[in-house]
Parts: structure tokens; C-alpha cells; sequence
């Protein structure tokens, strides 16, 4: 599904991705941990096509196109979803009026036919009881006023109305009180699919308590250092990674 | 008053004569006035952003135009609909059903205007409106008449170096409830010049919404001044909305005279290309016990400029009042510029006063935001806009005025709200 070759991506002239490898399969989950300044965060951005980021080499295959020439929106049209560490507040943007314009556009974009008021709403009813979102939140500002849990929440069940191939969860744990944790990862599994796969980017090993991986991916200084299945998570919840940087530099 | 250099009393000159029955000592101080005070220059604190020097260097008419069709800028469906095309009353496009309890008459048809309660000394374009006036409405609502539909006054201007000064009086009688449409258009792209007044009187007890939509060409000119008059527990609310229009300055004057009032004032101002729209307003709280909640925004972008003064003053002995103040701004374009001051001139001591100005961009996270889900750059900078003015639009209580103005924005701007 997606192909990730020796990328690398620098933000105003600091190169944060060195090389980095990755190849997502249909009907895959991989988490990706790594400590903090690793460059987690700065994967997701330049899969979701944030400008700031500039791509300096390497090249990302989504669906046997590039995606690195695609813009941001194409992305999202082309099945591609970044639920954001930190959820935009946009006062007077309503939540669901903005989930319906993406909607229709991403079945323009494919040729499809726009997505009738009552079937919306009927999508809204199921998915947000999946990811149980108050419906009088799905009608709000988007995130306006939300609290933290809320806006991850928010961010699960604009996944779910969207049904993309592709699901990058950036640091969807950050922040999240346990019982929160549990809805959104609930959520998340519930949408998985022999067709569709996801990219967890987290910290700790907590979330995957919930959601399970296929493989664990160990992101450090840029690179994928080391890869392995499940278990490998709760190898570092309990070693920390400071034994991979010694192994690395071993 | 000698005569002043650079004054405008020369626009007169190729004025036709009407037959408002302005009272003659309001035109003889006007005409001195105008004789004797220069045009406003940028040095003058009032018009520090907003240069008018070009409007002494036009030859103006107040000539007559044949206007067939104005279906595009009838704003609401009420039958209470006065034309007026280049100041001039156009019967053909007008219908008058007054509804019950109001009383609606030509200025060129009352036997005799009022006193003026604008301020003539130093204000040269008051001064040019009453002693060249060409025509207007009285507009007189009875005591306890409550009027459901709007009154509507659409003024058309057509043609080239055309000059009208109008006038709107509104007198709401104790305890009635009524609104009033003011349009303001052109037609086609001549350097016109509309000079308009609004004087308004809300007795005890009453109730009075003005609309004010302004749609002119970027060609054109418009300064307009309402004058209002705030009796005891009276509510008075005005928006106004400026759309299009290549000079726009709007004078906005609030007396509040009698203690319980509630005063509303709302504007947005859209702007593109080289457009410059001032809005002045002045709320003047004279006496304790009264709110004002004053709301502008504004989109401003190509070269456009953008000016926001409003000033609020609370007199010695005007306890107990709560006024808030807000004007908003969001630059779409690196040329666009924006001078907004907010003035608070507290003189009591038991008040609860506020006011601010912001000035930004859109908040590009939230466009990056919309874009990963799927929303085109151009849309979701367009919902970004809308919801930014959306604050202010949501306070026009009128259905017709709100889907006009929808209408004209989706025009000018490809903007659907």
C-alpha cells in the first residue's frame, strides 16, 4: 500500500529523516516508536504533506503513485489519513458541515456521486457512537472548546466517517486518560480491515496494549534501527531505548 | 466664516436645483459651512487614512438616469419599496403599500423638513447634504405600531459624475417595533458619489433595526453619516455591510440619551482590489444603565485598505454602563493593509468597558488542518473566511437581507456561505 524509500526531509535546513525504509501492507498495523526527537512526528507531516518539511531525497509510493507530488488534499482524496498529535481548533467551521465538504469532494475527485443529507447524517449517527462522540459535539466549531480526550476522539471518528486506506495516528495516545485510550483504540479497530492499514506513531509501549501491531518499528535519529513483531514493544517499554542506541553504536 | 482655501462649495455649481424644503437656516449655516471649511486632508485627526481630495477635483451633476430593471438589488420582497435612481425618486420602480402605523413621505413632497440634528460646523460633507439636498424618505412609525415588514430604500447610482445627496429620517414612535433596508448600488462603472444622512430618533420604549447594505462599484464614492438619537429604554440596532465600493466612509453617530438602552452596532466590510472602506462610529453614553455591543470585521485583500475607528465614550455620571467593543481583521493579501483604533473615553467610575482590536492572517495550521481532510486549498480557505465573518453575519436577523448578501458575496467573492 505504501512504500517508503531511503527518505529523507529537513525542516529549515536541520535534516531530521536520514534514509528511512517502510513498506505497509493492505491489512497491517505498524507502530512506530522511538524517543522523543527521533523524527516520529516529522514522518507523519511529510506523508501528510506539511510544507514546512522539504523531501531532499527518497521517494514515497501510496497505491503505485508518488505521493510526495501529490498536495495535501490529493493525499486525503487518494485515501490517506493523519489524525493530528494536536487537533486545530477552527471557531465558526462546523464539524460536520466540514466533514461533508471533504466527503464530497474526496467522491468528486474519484468520480463518485456527493453523499445524500440523510445518509450523512445517518454516517454521523454510527460513527460517532463508535468512538461515543456526544452527536451535539459533532455539530460544534471543530475541536472548539473540546478537551483533550474529545478532540483525539474527534480525530477517530473523522477517520471513521472518511473510511481512508491509509491512517496515520500521530501520538493519538498523547494526552489520552486511560478510558479514553480504550474508545479510541476501540475505534480503531473496529475500522481495520483485511483493505485498509495504519501507521501508529507512539512513545509508549501503552497504546499498543490496545491496539495491536503486526510489527514494531524502533525510529532513531531518523532511521529505522531496528523491526520486529509485538513483542518487541514490551522490550522497550521495559529496557527503555537507550539498549538500541548501544546496540547501534556496538 | 471667510472662505477657505480648497473648500467644496463648488460641487454645488452644476447642481440642479430641487425643492427639498430643507429649513433655511440649516442650509445658510451649510452653505457657510461649506464656503468656509477645507476638505478634510490626512492631516485632519478624523481622516488621517482616508484621502478625499479627489472628490473637490470632479465636476458633478445630479442629471437624471432611466433605470428599467432593479430586480438584482431588491434586497427584501416588502411592498414599502422607494427607488431612488441618482437621487431621484423613480415611481415606475417603487411600491408604495405603507403598512399600518407608518407614515412614509418624499422629501421633495413634505410642506417642511425638520431641524437637522447633524452636525453641520466642520463636518463639510453634512454641510453638502443639506444644502444640496436632492431627496429622501421620512419615515414615521406610530407609537405602539409594530411593523413586520421592513421599509426598504434602494438607492441606484448610474451614469458618470453623478453627484446625490440623500437623506433618510426615521422617527420610531414610543413602543413600536419596526426595521428599515437601506441599499445602496450603482450601475455600471462611472466615478459617482453618493452623499448620504441618515437622522434617526428611537423614542421610549422602542425598537429600530437599520440594514445597511453597500454594493457600489470600485469606481465609485460613498460617505455616508446616520445620526441617532437613543431615548430611555430604547433598542437600536444597525449593521452594516459593505461589500463593495471603491471609497466607502461611513460615519456612525450614537447619542444615547435616556438610561436603559440597548445599542447594537455590527459591520463587516469584504474588500478586494483597491477598495479602501473606513467605518468611524461613535457611541456616546451620556446617561447610566445602558449597554452597547459594538462588532466589526473585516476581510481585506489585493491592495485593499481597511480603516476601523470606534470610539465610546462614557460621561461623568453614566454609571452602570457595560459597552463592548471588538473589531477583527484578517489580511488575505501581503499589499492589504488595515488602521483600526478602538477608543474607550471613560468619565465614570462604575462601568464595565472593553474593547479590542486583532489583526492576522488565517491561521494556516487550520487550512493545513482542513486540507488533510480532504477540503481543496481554495475551499478551505473560503470556510476559513466565512466563519471568520460568520459572527457578525449571523446577527442580521432579516431572512432576505442575510440570503441577499449571500447572494452578493457567492458574485463577488465565489464565497458560499
Amino acid at each position: 500500500m505504501i512504500k517508503i524509500e531511503n527518505l529523507h526531509a529537513e525542516i529549515d535546513g536541520k535534516e531530521i529523516l536520514k534514509g528511512l525504509n517502510l513498506e505497509v501492507k493492505a491489512g497491517e498495523i505498524h507502530a512506530i516508536m522511538g524517543p522523543n526527537g527521533a523524527g516520529k512526528s516529522t514522518l507523519a507531516s511529510v506523508l501528510a504533506g506539511r510544507e514546512d518539511y522539504e523531501v531532499t531525497e527518497g521517494s514515497v509510493t501510496f497505491d503505485d503513485e508518488d505521493l510526495l507530488e501529490m498536495e495535501t488534499e490529493e493525499r486525503a482524496w487518494a485515501g490517506l489519513f493523519l489524525a493530528f498529535q494536536y487537533p486545530v481548533e477552527i471557531p465558526g467551521v462546523s464539524n460536520i458541515n466540514f466533514l461533508r465538504t471533504a466527503i464530497n469532494e474526496s467522491r468528486e475527485n474519484r468520480g463518485e456521486e456527493s453523499i445524500s443529507a440523510k445518509d450523512f447524517m445517518a454516517l454521523v449517527r454510527e460513527k460517532s457512537k463508535l468512538v461515543e462522540l456526544d452527536a451535539k459535539l459533532a455539530s460544534r466549531s471543530v475541536n472548539e472548546g473540546f478537551s483533550g480526550g474529545e478532540k483525539k476522539r474527534n480525530e477517530i471518528f473523522q477517520m471513521a466517517m472518511l473510511e481512508p486506506k491509509l491512517s496515520i495516528l500521530d501520538e493519538t495516545d498523547s494526552g489520552l486518560d486511560i478510558d479514553a485510550l480504550r474508545i479510541v483504540a476501540n475505534g480503531v479497530n473496529t475500522l481495520k480491515s483485511k483493505d485498509n492499514a495504519a501507521i501508529v506513531i507512539t512513545h509508549y509501549q501503552r497504546l499498543l496494549d490496545y491496539i495491536v501491531p503486526d510489527f514494531v518499528h524502533v525510529l532513531h535519529d531518523g532511521k529505522i534501527v531496528k523491526s520486529g513483531p509485538k513483542e518487541l514493544a514490551l522490550e522497550l517499554e521495559e529496557k527503555g531505548y537507550d539498549w538500541i542506541k548501544e546496540e547501534i553504536e556496538a | 466664516m471667510s472662505i477657505a482655501a480648497n473648500n467644496i462649495a463648488h460641487l454645488g455649481v452644476n447642481l440642479e436645483a430641487t425643492n427639498t424644503p430643507i429649513s433655511s437656516d440649516d442650509r445658510n449655516v451649510a452653505i457657510k459651512v461649506l464656503e468656509g471649511t477645507p476638505l478634510p486632508t490626512t492631516r485632519t485627526e478624523a481622516w488621517k487614512y482616508t484621502r478625499v481630495a479627489k472628490l473637490g477635483k470632479i465636476s458633478f451633476t445630479n442629471e437624471h438616469a432611466d433605470l428599467q430593471d432593479i430586480s438584482n438589488f431588491i434586497i427584501d420582497e416588502t411592498k414599502c419599496t422607494f427607488v431612488f435612481v441618482n437621487g431621484h425618486y423613480a415611481a415606475d420602480l417603487s411600491s408604495r403599500e405603507i403598512p399600518s402605523g407608518v407614515t412614509c413621505s418624499l422629501l421633495s413632497e413634505s410642506s417642511a423638513i425638520g431641524n437637522t440634528t447633524l452636525k453641520l460646523e466642520g463636518e463639510v460633507f453634512n454641510a453638502l447634504n443639506t444644502a444640496y439636498l436632492n431627496d429622501g424618505v421620512e419615515i414615521s412609525i406610530d407609537s405602539k405600531a409594530q411593523v413586520e415588514k421592513p421599509i426598504q430604500i434602494i438607492h441606484v447610482l448610474k451614469g458618470d459624475h453623478v453627484l446625490s445627496n440623500f437623506k433618510t429620517r426615521i422617527h420610531a414612535g414610543k413602543f413600536s417595533k419596526s426595521s428599515v433596508i437601506q441599499g445602496f448600488f450603482t450601475v455600471g462603472d462611472g466615478t459617482n458619489f453618493c452623499n448620504s444622512t441618515t437622522e434617526i430618533s428611537v423614542e421610549e420604549n422602542a425598537f429600530l433595526t437599520l440594514e445597511k447594505v453597500q454594493y457600489e462599484s470600485e469606481s465609485s464614492f460613498h460617505i455616508s453619516t446616520e445620526q441617532v438619537q437613543q431615548a430611555k429604554s430604547s433598542t437600536f440596532s444597525i449593521n452594516t455591510l459593505t461589500l463593495n465600493g471603491g471609497l466607502v466612509r461611513n460615519n456612525l453617530n450614537i447619542e444615547v440619551n435616556g438610561e436603559n438602552c440597548t445599542t447594537h452596532l455590527n459591520g463587516a466590510y469584504l474588500l478586494k482590489n483597491k477598495q479602501h472602506v473606513d467605518n468611524h462610529s461613535v457611541v456616546d453614553h451620556k446617561v447610566p444603565n445602558c449597554e452597547s455591543h459594538e462588532l466589526y470585521k473585516g476581510v481585506i485583500d489585493d491592495n485593499s485598505t481597511a480603516v476601523f475607528n470606534g470610539k465610546v465614550f462614557v460621561r461623568q455620571d453614566a454609571q452602570k454602563i457595560n459597552a463592548f467593543q471588538s473589531n477583527g481583521n484578517v489580511l488575505l493579501s501581503d499589499n492589504a493593509s488595515v488602521n483600526s483604533k478602538p477608543e474607550l473615553e471613560i468619565y465614570a467610575d462604575d462601568v464595565k468597558c472593553s474593547h479590542g482590536s486583532t489583526t492576522g492572517q488565517l491561521d494556516e495550521e487550520a487550512v493545513f488542518y482542513l486540507r488533510a481532510r480532504g477540503i481543496s486549498e481554495k475551499a478551505a480557505r473560503k470556510l476559513m473566511v466565512a466563519a471568520f465573518v460568520e459572527d457578525v453575519f449571523e446577527k442580521i436577523e432579516n431572512e432576505s437581507v442575510q440570503s441577499f448578501v449571500n447572494r452578493l458575496l457567492k458574485e463577488r467573492f465565489e464565497w458560499d456561505f
